[in-house]
């Protein structure tokens, strides 16, 4: 899934991955592409996690985990981050997902339990204020459940933000018309695809090129 | 002749009074100023409502602080942690407020309050339960929900060097919230590795000036969160 993603994410791009699978996209940008990575606790240019011994707690990323800073990186403060990111100067946000709408709302920090503590971080920033909003995730839950259904149950993170998603299954866009699924994975058919989907799914396999919103049109490099 | 070094942190600390709102810098451990923390642990102020990004982890730290019974509130934007359950277990019991905030509002609401805006719109949380009963508003079409900037009566921030003014600069990701604090706290206290003399520091570098710094403490040899953590310390 990581590496499906990093082919749709161009030269030139600076990019915000949450922690899990999106956190593996930058090892798989293709080569002869400059992306910038954007972690929000400060740093732009964000490089891999350093050898084992050279770790600075003081330099870590978005999930508290030791990284580096490539040659042009630079620091900032949590307010300068935020605009980056809120300010729609951080082109896409790559993040996982606990439940996505037929209208491309994301639910993926609460389940909403009475026990559980509230812990949102930069989730609500990032869907709010990115350019594109892509989710990566497992296509149904541990238990088989649709992840992708009509309404999410759990508690939003945004409403009508997610512009694609990609799963094990399949990438799906959202539009106007609904969700189109426009790829499937090796030797997956639309309708195993439809039948673990909670909400209609479009066939758009067909096209030669992939639909998207066009108020924000991507250069992709398929 | 401007002199804002204080010999200790406990001198540093020893005003911050009982229902005090304070301002705690980090994200995670980098940047968190925890010889102040754990100042402000033995002067023993209580009632305390604590604007951070998180709640600490361990025993040490912010942790301590909330373990000692000293906050009445968190204000934070992720109050969970992988190796501390003492927010957790508080807030479970119904022992401790928490007021959940989106990091970047967080961070505007903070920045906001230094710069004497006293509300904002923005459109983060708007169709969640965390824009439920404010205002909202249209403009250009889209709609953005109003949020309060924010201010503290003492922030506490870790910063790596400073000169006698208190100009200020950081180290890599420990600056986080660190220069917004500092302006939006009426007495910002700083601990740095080194206070160098005026003029020690290029202009250029300055990263907090120090109109915004009223203390400032040398600590040489700072603790590592982590460290402690993986010690199995407990403060005090």
């Amino acid at each position: 899934m990581a590496r499906r993603v990093a082919r749709d994410v161009p030269d030139g791009a600076y990019v915000n991955l949450g922690i899990g699978i999106p956190e593996l996209v930058a090892q798989f940008v293709p080569a002869g592409r400059e992306v910038i990575l954007q972690t929000e606790n400060g740093l732009l240019g964000m490089g891999p996690p350093p050898p084992a011994g050279a770790e600075d707690p003081e330099l870590i990323n978005a999930g508290k985990k030791a990284v580096t800073a490539v040659p042009g990186a630079a620091y900032f403060h949590h307010a300068d981050s935020f605009a980056m990111i809120r300010g729609g100067h951080i082109d896409i946000c790559i993040l996982g997902a606990m439940q996505v709408s037929a209208a491309g709302d994301l639910a993926n920090w609460s389940t909403g339990e009475r026990d559980a503590i509230p812990a949102v971080g930069g989730a609500m920033d990032l869907v709010a204020g990115v350019k594109r909003v892509f989710v990566v995730t497992e296509h149904t839950t541990k238990s088989g459940d649709a992840k992708i259904v009509a309404a999410c149950t759990y508690p939003l993170t945004g409403k009508a933000v997610v512009d694609r998603v990609y799963t094990n299954l399949a990438v799906i866009d959202v539009t106007t018309a609904g969700l189109a699924v426009i790829e499937l994975a090796p030797g997956v058919s639309f309708e195993a695809v439809q039948e673990r989907t909670g909400t209609p799914l479009i066939d758009r396999t067909a096209d030669a090129s992939p639909r998207r919103q066009s108020h924000h049109e991507l250069s992709t490099h398929p | 002749m401007i002199n804002k070094r204080f010999n200790s942190a406990a001198e540093a600390v020893a005003d911050i009074r009982d229902g005090a709102t304070v301002m705690i810098g980090g994200f995670g451990e980098a940047g968190s100023p925890i010889e102040l923390i754990h100042a402000l642990i033995d002067r023993g102020a209580r009632d305390l409502s604590v604007i951070s990004n998180n709640t600490g982890s361990g025993q040490v730290g912010l942790a301590a602080l909330i373990a000692n019974r000293q906050v009445r509130k968190m204000i934070c934007s992720y109050p969970r942690s992988a190796n501390s359950t003492v927010f957790p277990d508080l807030y479970r019991r119904g022992e401790i407020e928490l007021e959940l905030v989106p990091q970047g509002t967080l961070a505007e609401r903070i920045r906001a309050g230094g710069a004497g805006v006293p509300a904002f719109f923005t459109a983060t949380a708007v169709g969640t339960v965390l824009a439920v009963a404010k205002e909202s508003r249209r403009f250009h079409g889209r709609e953005y929900v109003m949020e309060m900037g924010l201010r503290a009566d003492f922030a506490l921030v870790k910063a790596e060097k400073s000169d006698r003014y208190g100009n200020l600069v950081y180290h890599r990701t420990a600056r986080n919230f660190g220069p917004i604090m500092c302006t939006a706290a009426d007495t910002a206290i700083v601990q740095v590795k080194e206070i160098l003399e005026v003029g020690a520091i290029d202009p250029e570098v300055v990263v907090t000036p120090g109109i915004f710094v009223r203390r400032l403490v040398e600590v040489a040899h700072p603790a590592q969160e982590s460290r402690l953590v993986n010690e199995g310390r407990c403060y005090p």
